[in-house]
């Protein structure tokens, strides 16, 4: 767990918030490093600043202060354009409610981030059915999303998040949405993945959930309160 | 995926997108139809503002001196003599063509049917400069007729009904003041949008010798001129003005002593007129398609709204501004073009079912027919593309300044 191979590496991240006049502050200086193919888990009870640290991690949010390097590009004062890039290339987004679009069919979805990416048809095409293969869903291609259950899906979006070979799948509440039955397959699913060699982190409030990860760090008041290795 | 996107709002706005659809055909259809009326009239004018005579044709009469020149008082009369005509015409290298025109109302018969008109004496150059252009079967005059002093006649062609019942009257015999004429031409039928003396459909036109040598006393009342071209016009004007003033003895600027109908003013003014009227109209249906923009971007409004999650994933997987954007203003292009197509159709086909309908009254030959034409094409397409790229761009833009961590929160 070197720092060398640090995928994203934070120093005193803060985030504020205007509400009408108040300021809030969804973090007071967070300091966080994750390594190489780390199974994290970031706990924590609702407006404790989870979700505000996942958006900073994500990309989908700048940090009003403090410094934030994801595989060793410094974000900070980019564009949107630019934002969107290092998002297209260094992230892998799995929601809690799947987020696919309903009108297209799931090779189309996982496509997404490679259309984006600006890879040509054929390409993409191979890719995404690919990595539908890879979550066992070679049989679902031209489904819509509607004609597929709650764990589908979600393996549909993991399938979308991991098709341009993201150096970090960050998934928010994954398995909230799902029954236990789906929701133990997707974990397993994630299980696989670290194994392989992939960069998880998992926001969730779920402590069965949190306990398969390698590492879960305890998030209170906008700040770390603790940072230790899974029980299990 | 453009497509699908459409299919996939055009689903959940049916009636919504059918209606704008509808109000973009609408615009459509009236900025064709009004433009293409403003066309028809447009040429319609071009053409009768040439009833008068062909290209840059002038009128020249006798007016009053208003100064004095050369030992003679101002508020002297002018007046023509019979060799004017070939004086001009010899001396100014810019007109091209010139004739006389002696003219005197009188009796014209045929038979018991007598009718008060006006007669003419002219030179052959007469009928091409005024377009005064005979039907099939007949012919104006010629040089011959001149040489000869022929007692031959061409008629206009509401005279000639009025004679004859009928305007099939070659080599008929028609009374003028007594004498027998021989009708050699009755005038093709056409609109005058200025005149002098009366319209020419009414008049009688006989040789210049013919005339002079019937009414003696006759003077040259005015002549008609051409110059070689368009442009030259002013400098044959000049060129008159010194001629004449050298030989009646008036200062060659002295305007008032000649008096000049130029057409080419009318030419000037006309298509102005026809250009302001078609500009008017075509503000009228630009406004009109722009209304039915607005609907277009109401509807890209409200599925921007509608598709802000989505717009938030998209952001989260990586979509640029361009990326984000694209989809709305293909959109709304997709449905203005829709709209377009749908009008224009309608309107080509409208357009066609006047071209065939069998109107024949005077509003008609005055305004003309609506016509289509590449410019009205060009220009309908460039107003549609601009409108729908307006009411993309607008709700695209909005859709580009969506949060994505807000919006993925967004219910």
């Amino acid at each position: 767990m070197s720092t060398d191979a640090a995928m994203i590496r934070m120093r005193g991240i803060r985030k504020a918030y205007e509400m009408g006049r108040v300021q809030v502050e969804a973090l007071r200086g967070v300091d966080l490093d994750i390594g190489r193919n780390e199974y994290v888990a970031v706990v924590g009870p609702s407006g404790s600043g989870k979700s505000t640290l996942m958006n900073i991690i994500g990309c989908l949010d700048t940090p009003t202060a403090g410094e934030y390097v994801l595989s060793g590009e410094v974000v900070a004062g980019l564009d949107r354009n630019r934002l969107a890039e290092i998002r297209n290339k260094h992230i892998g987004f799995v929601f809690q409610n799947f987020n696919l679009l309903p009108y297209a069919s799931a090779l189309e979805n996982v496509e997404l981030p490679l259309l984006f990416a600006g890879i040509a048809t054929r390409e993409r095409r191979e890719r995404a059915a690919e990595m539908l293969r890879r979550v066992d869903l070679a049989d679902r291609m031209d489904h819509k999303p509607t004609e597929l259950s709650g764990g589908q899906m979600q393996r549909v979006a993991i399938a979308r998040a991991l098709v341009n070979d993201p150096a970090i799948i960050l998934a928010d509440e994954p398995t909230g949405n799902l029954d236990s039955a789906s929701g133990q397959g997707i974990v397993g699913l994630f299980r696989q993945l670290h194994e392989a060699g992939q960069t998880i982190v998992i926001i969730t409030h779920d402590q069965a959930v949190a306990r398969l990860a390698s590492r879960v760090v305890q998030i209170r008041d906008g700040g770390i309160v603790e940072d230790r290795p899974a029980a299990a | 995926m453009v497509w699908q996107l459409f299919r996939h709002d055009a689903a959940r706005q049916r009636k919504r997108i059918a209606l704008t659809v509808l109000a973009i055909a609408w615009g459509t259809l009236s900025i064709v139809l009004l433009l293409s009326f403003g066309e028809g009239m447009k040429r319609s004018f071009h053409k009768n503002v040439r009833g008068m005579g062909s290209e840059g044709v002038a009128v020249l009469w006798p007016g009053a001196t208003t100064r004095a020149h050369m030992g003679l008082p101002s508020g002297r009369a002018i007046s023509f003599q019979d060799e004017d005509a070939a004086l001009l015409g010899a001396r100014i290298p810019e007109v091209a063509a010139i004739s006389r025109e002696y003219s005197r109302r009188v009796p014209v018969s045929v038979g018991q049917k007598t009718v008060n008109a006006r007669v003419r004496g002219v030179d052959p150059a007469f009928g091409g400069m005024r377009n005064i252009i005979p039907q099939a079967g007949g012919r104006f005059l010629n040089e011959l007729d001149l040489a000869e002093k022929r007692r031959v006649a061409v008629l206009g062609d509401e005279l000639a009904t009025d004679l004859f019942g009928s305007q099939d009257v070659v080599g008929k015999t028609v009374m003028i003041n007594q004498s027998s004429f021989l009708v050699i031409g009755v005038m093709q039928p056409k609109v005058m949008m200025g005149m002098y003396s009366g319209p020419d459909k009414n008049q009688a036109t006989i040789p210049a010798t013919t005339f002079k040598s019937t009414y003696t006393d006759a003077r040259v009342g005015n002549m008609v001129y051409q110059p070689v071209n368009f442009d030259l016009g002013d400098q044959a004007k000049a060129q008159i003005y010194r001629v004449l003033g050298r030989k009646y003895r008036f200062d060659p600027e002295d305007t008032r002593a000649l008096g000049i109908w130029d057409t080419r003013e009318n030419i000037r003014i006309t298509g102005n007129i026809a250009l302001g009227i078609q500009l008017f109209l075509g503000i009228i249906g630009a406004l009109t398609l722009f209304v039915g923009g607005m609907g277009v971007a109401n509807i890209m409004y409200a599925v921007v709204k509608e598709r802000t999650r989505e717009i938030g994933v998209k952001m989260a997987l990586g979509a640029k501004v361009r990326q984000v954007m694209a989809p709305f203003v293909m959109e709304a292009l997709l449905m203005t073009v829709a709209g377009g197509v749908l009008g224009t159709v309608v309107s080509l086909s409208l357009m066609g079912v006047i071209a065939v309908l069998p109107l024949k009254n005077e509003a008609f030959d005055f305004l003309g027919r609506p016509t289509f034409s590449p410019a009205i094409a060009l220009a309908t397409s460039a107003i549609l593309g601009t409108v729908g790229l307006l009411a993309g761009f607008f709700p695209a833009r909005r859709a580009a300044s969506v949060n994505p961590a807000v919006s993925l929160r967004y219910e």
